[in-house]
């Protein structure tokens, strides 16, 4: 909300500055998020009048003026505006005025002397887009100080309010606060009750009083509707960025503004019989002010006459019963509605001042008011005469009495309060109130709507105390160890892992593409997002390698050689109708498996690099990689782990389709595993080492293509328990037949207890040839 | 028997001229072999008189104990020279690069976390997580947000379906935590948020922490130190201004928005505090009484303090990230230079 300063400083004046006052705003709970200048600095700006015009000898475009500044001689003014006549009021920059920009002096001007500029809104800086001289009223007093005239020295209080304090929706309602927070008085222009002078009434019927339980109308005759609102209204409903239409339409806004009552004024002319508060029937249709038609629902609070909808109650009248430049009489409504109503009944993309207001409550202690301040108003700018007040009244919102246990407070705040100082909070804040044994009942007055249990006079309490006079302290607490198991691990630790093995952490947003659903998870019915922010962002991910490869194609379109990223977070699963959620590390690698370097040959990272990472990740615990289909990967080149059975991950090469359809030029590497699989860790258990020297004998052995390392190390480990099997080379070409591949093995045989026999190592080793000719028909490779 | 003397002399100057241990080897034999000129001294020494004998017999010892320790010092010589021959052939430039794969580096973001959580883990706080996709009831409900309330405005949602939603706080961990466990209860929740929103200063995903305390004795101004204590840590600066300033959250009563005072401009005004010294990093407040009921807790029993603040908002002012969008496109030339 914005609000003059001036404005605000005619109803309550703390004697503090610009500053102090907007400190004391923002620490009260109004932010004052911004402080405008209403005019930039200007000086010797004056209202003049124009008395005559000629043109210029040389210069088409250019007239010749003789102006009125208010000073003992006319003065000789060159002027170039198109709109500039005689017996126009402007404002005048005199000579050695400083204008945002320019200098004026008297100069010569096509050889004519000019002793002076007549300005345009744009020249002065007070509106951005203005074309000609700005053009005064004929009634401005020539001479007069232009910065005066208009009320220059005024700025705009940009305020950020929350939505529980309704109350400060108002230049009083921010005044009070300030009278609160200061003790300063507060002073409110007194509202003249006007005489009723016709007797035109109309009959009002509240037929659901719960959603609206206080209507005010009232008959305005006789109204001149061409009149120009006053400028201090003007000024005044400007600043607060509100556009003036109307005298009446002026006045009513101007009240909002003042009181914090939204009211609205039909044509009189245009109303049929009676006027009733009622919901809307699911076939009616209103058209609003706005021009827009909008159908309605049974939520749609309604005010309306015997011939339909005239109003969509508190938010936007309709365009029928509209006043207009050829009204005369006007009927003018002021009502309390219900919040709950109004916020069930919001239509969307249409927040009015008004239903802003009503949504968050209007002080039905003041409709009356309000109406008697708009009648005094309108009849005092516009002349015509009212009628009387019709007035139907229902149940009011309840201000159910609010204990609060000084103590409690003290509690809470952890602070000493006395009994005097909360009593002086509640009386500034104006809450009626009771007190016994520290002990009060306080009444929340009509106003507040956010004030409803214990804690929320706490707040007022702190509000007033002020929050900057509350020091932090620490707590004192019984210190407990946290909790520290060695049988897991963080995330935290995975990270570092990574960043150790040379991968750059990537963080992707959780809602992908769909088609990244389809192509890397084989996922055709993805979560979907109901309201997405783009359609490339619509599904929730079931995997965060898309995410990765895009971040691939982003960094190479950069220049970037060599990517090696990875990613740590949720992934996201249907179940029935709920969802789950599961933690995933996914890695990607592209490029040198070593950045280019002297001393190792450039190579191009391939599957087993990638894969001694992933090793690397579980260590010391083995895990298990075999092929396996998977949508995103190259059939022959990707695993799936298992650990105790269980599917942990995936690791492979991306499909060369998918890096065709992702423009890149050629396939990562990645690996995605589930991150509770990467948590567990045995404790470490001590075993015997071995005084015994182990026996290490190496076996080389020719095998179909087909078979696999895993398998065959796994009949190893099932044949000779006591033998620790590696392989240290793997051979194909020149010596072994086509379609066979040569294994070196490193056999280390060790017994804690004795010392070998060669007889006894010979067994085992004759023991695993012939398991594995058995099971493979292996060949012994001499 | 002059000539013993003149032989050690001559052995001397004969070493210390040869360079290869073969010839030394050999000079040697020439004095100290079978038939070498010493051995030929000793063996003479039988037909000296047994007086004689005894006198010449030490002074060609004396001799040859000399002969010997030359010889193994020109060894050491030999040897020496050779090694440092060897040791200057072998030298290395020292200056070429490590071999290797080099080191990665973690997000911003994720660094700010850790960080945040290591403070937080030293005064006792645990940390929790819970689920991105939330219902209705955990988001708004249970967090005093029912149905129609204004504040719901404030939130703008991704809704998955009529009952499930991308969760717009961190909030909801605290009501999934508190319904599974007694008080007291010390915890911090980070996670990642989604609210439709995008621009230079709005990412539709960011990230939050979450603190809360729930105990007998926790204070306002208890909530204020350990927000205070935890920016100054944070932001390493002892002497960091921190204000509270009142708000709104349905969540909290009172409630309170934090500012630090701007650690650009040591308050002085600057564009980053669009000039007026503070920086707003939070919100927080003494949990709202619904909040406590909605898990079962005793109101009048326990009060708790709640705290949140922007993971990405905290890095970017540490690190002076002038951006937000930045942290989500993962450019490798902005994350290496976190690492």
């Amino acid at each position: 909300m914005k609000l003059s300063e001036n404005w605000l400083r005619t109803l309550v004046d703390p004697g503090l500055s610009r500053d102090e006052l907007a400190h004391l705003l923002t620490m009260a709970g109004i932010e004052v998020e911004a402080i405008e200048p209403v005019a930039p600095p200007f000086e010797k700006v004056v209202v003049a009048k124009v008395l005559s015009v000629g043109k210029h000898p040389d210069a088409d475009r250019l007239n010749i003026c003789s102006v009125d500044a208010g000073l003992p001689e006319l003065l000789q003014i060159v002027c170039g505006a198109p709109n500039v006549f005689a017996g126009a009021v402007v404002p005048c920059a005199l000579a050695g005025a400083e204008l945002p920009g320019i200098s004026i002096r008297e100069a010569k001007v096509r050889g004519v002397m000019s002793h002076g500029m007549l300005c345009s809104a744009k020249e002065l800086g007070i509106e951005s887009d203005a074309e000609g001289l700005l053009i005064l009223p004929e009634e401005a007093d020539i001479g007069m100080n232009f910065r005066e005239y208009l009320e220059l020295d005024d700025h705009v209080f940009d305020l950020k309010l929350t939505p529980n304090r309704a109350d400060c929706l108002s230049a009083l309602g921010i005044a009070r606060e300030i009278s609160a927070m200061t003790g300063a008085a507060l002073h409110l222009a007194e509202a003249v009750e006007v005489k009723e002078a016709c007797g035109d009434v109309i009959s009002i019927e509240l037929v659901s009083p719960s959603a609206c339980p206080l209507y005010l109308g009232r008959v305005l005759k006789g109204i001149d509707l061409s009149v120009r609102t006053p400028p201090w209204m003007k000024r005044r409903l400007e600043r607060s960025g509100i556009r003036t239409r109307n005298i009446v339409v002026d006045v009513t806004n101007y009240v909002m503004l003042e009181l914090g009552q939204p009211m609205h004024a039909y044509d009189l002319e245009k109303l049929n019989g009676r006027i009733s508060v009622r919901f809307a029937n699911e076939a009616e249709k209103i058209l609003l002010l706005n021009g827009e038609t909008l159908p309605l629902s049974r939520n749609n609070l309604l005010i309306s006459d015997d011939h339909g909808p005239i109003a969509l109650a508190g938010i936007m009248g309709a365009e029928e019963s509209s006043v207009s430049n050829s009204t005369k009489d006007i009927f003018l409504e002021a009502a309390f509605f219900d919040p709950v109503v109004m916020a069930k009944g919001r239509v969307q993309n249409l927040s009015t001042d008004a239903s802003y207001r009503f949504e968050r409550g209007v002080d039905f202690g003041m409709t009356r008011r309000a109406m008697a301040r708009a009648t005094s108003l309108i009849l005092s700018i516009a002349g015509g005469q009212a009628g009387p007040v019709s007035e139907c009244m229902d149940r009011l919102p309840e201000r159910n009495a609010i204990g609060l246990r000084l103590n409690r407070a003290c509690r809470i705040l952890g602070i000493d309060l006395s009994r005097e100082a909360v009593s002086s909070y509640f009386d500034r804040l104006g809450f009626e109130y009771r007190e016994k044994d520290e002990v009060f009942s306080v009444q929340p007055p009509s106003w507040r709507f956010d004030l409803r249990i214990e804690e929320d006079l706490v707040e007022e309490i702190a509000r007033l105390h002020g929050y900057d006079n509350m020091e932090g302290v620490l707590p004192e607490s019984e210190m407990v160890m946290l909790e520290e198991p060695e049988s897991s691990r963080g995330i935290a630790e995975l990270r570092k892992l990574m960043v150790a093995r040379g991968y750059s952490e990537a963080i992707n947003y959780a809602f992908v593409d769909e088609a990244w659903e389809k192509d890397f998870c084989g996922n055709n019915d993805p979560i979907l997002l109901r309201n997405p922010i783009a359609s490339q962002m619509a599904a929730m991910r079931g995997s965060l390698v898309g995410g990765l490869v895009d971040c691939l194609s982003f960094n190479l379109n950069r220049k970037q050689s060599r990517v090696r990223l990875f990613e740590t977070g949720a992934c996201f699963f249907r179940q029935d109708s709920t969802y789950t959620q599961q933690e995933k590390l996914a890695g990607l690698c592209y490029g040198p498996a070593f950045p280019e370097q002297w001393g190792i040959e450039t190579r191009w990272v391939d599957f087993f690099d990638v894969k001694s990472d992933v090793e690397a990740l579980f260590h010391p615990i083995e895990v298990s990689f075999e092929t396996c289909a998977h949508p995103a990967l190259h059939p022959g080149r990707s695993a799936g782990l298992t650990l105790k059975g269980m599917h942990v991950g995936v690791l492979g090469e991306l499909h060369p389709k998918w890096a065709q359809k992702y423009d890149l030029p050629r396939s990562p590497v990645v690996f995605e595993i589930d991150i509770d699989a990467l948590m567990a860790r045995a404790l470490p258990a001590f075993s015997e080492i071995s005084k015994f020297p182990p026996v290490k004998r190496d076996i080389a052995i020719v095998v179909d293509d087909q078979v696999s390392v895993l398998a065959i190390l796994e009949e190893c480990r099932a044949a000779a328990e006591s033998a620790r099997v590696e392989l240290f080379d793997l051979y194909r070409g020149q010596g072994v037949e086509r379609g066979k591949k040569s294994l070196a093995f490193r056999v280390t045989i060790q017994d804690t207890q004795k010392t070998l026999l060669d007889a006894e190592v010979d067994a085992i080793i004759t023991q695993l040839i012939e398991a594995l000719e058995k099971r493979f028909d292996s060949k012994l490779r001499i | 028997m002059e000539n013993i003397e003149s032989i050690l002399n001559q052995a001397l100057h004969e070493f210390s001229a040869l360079e290869d241990p073969v010839e030394l080897e050999q000079a040697k034999a020439r004095y100290l072999g079978k038939s070498g000129s010493v051995t030929e001294l000793l063996k003479g020494l039988g037909k000296l008189d047994p007086g004689d004998r005894r006198e010449q017999g030490a002074r060609i010892n004396r001799v040859k104990e000399a002969i010997e320790s030359a010889l193994s010092a020109r060894r050491e010589a030999i040897q020496e020279a050779k090694l440092e021959k060897q040791l200057a052939m072998e030298a290395l430039d020292v200056t070429l690069p490590g071999r290797g794969s080099g080191m990665g580096g973690l997000h911003p973001v994720t660094k700010t976390l850790e960080r945040v959580q290591s403070i937080f883990h030293s005064i006792g706080f645990t940390s929790v997580s819970g689920p991105e996709i939330e219902t209705d009831f955990y988001n708004f409900t249970a967090l005093n947000i029912p149905e129609d309330h204004p504040a719901r405005a404030m939130h703008d949602t991704f809704y998955v379906d009529a009952d499930h939603l991308l969760r717009t706080h961190t909030s909801p961990i605290q009501i999934h935590y508190m319904m599974d466990h007694e008080p007291p209860v010390k915890i911090i929740a980070p996670g990642r948020v989604y609210r439709v929103d995008s621009d230079a200063t709005h990412s539709p995903m960011f990230h939050q922490i979450e603190g809360l305390w729930v105990d007998e004795h926790v204070s306002f101004t208890h909530l204020k130190g350990v927000v205070s204590d935890f920016l100054q840590r944070f932001f390493e600066r002892e002497k960091l201004k921190v204000r509270f300033r009142p708000s709104f959250f349905p969540f909290t009563e009172p409630s309170a928005e934090i500012d630090m005072g701007c650690v650009f401009c040591e308050g002085q005004g600057c564009r980053v505090c669009s000039h007026t010294g503070w920086l707003e990093v939070g919100g927080c407040g003494m949990v709202h009484p619904n909040v406590l009921k909605h898990v079962g807790f005793d109101t009048e029993k326990y009060l708790g303090f709640a705290f949140g603040m922007g993971l990405d908002r905290l890095a970017m002012l540490r690190y002076g990230v002038n951006d937000l969008r930045l942290f989500f496109t993962n450019d490798l030339r902005f994350l290496k230079q976190f690492e």
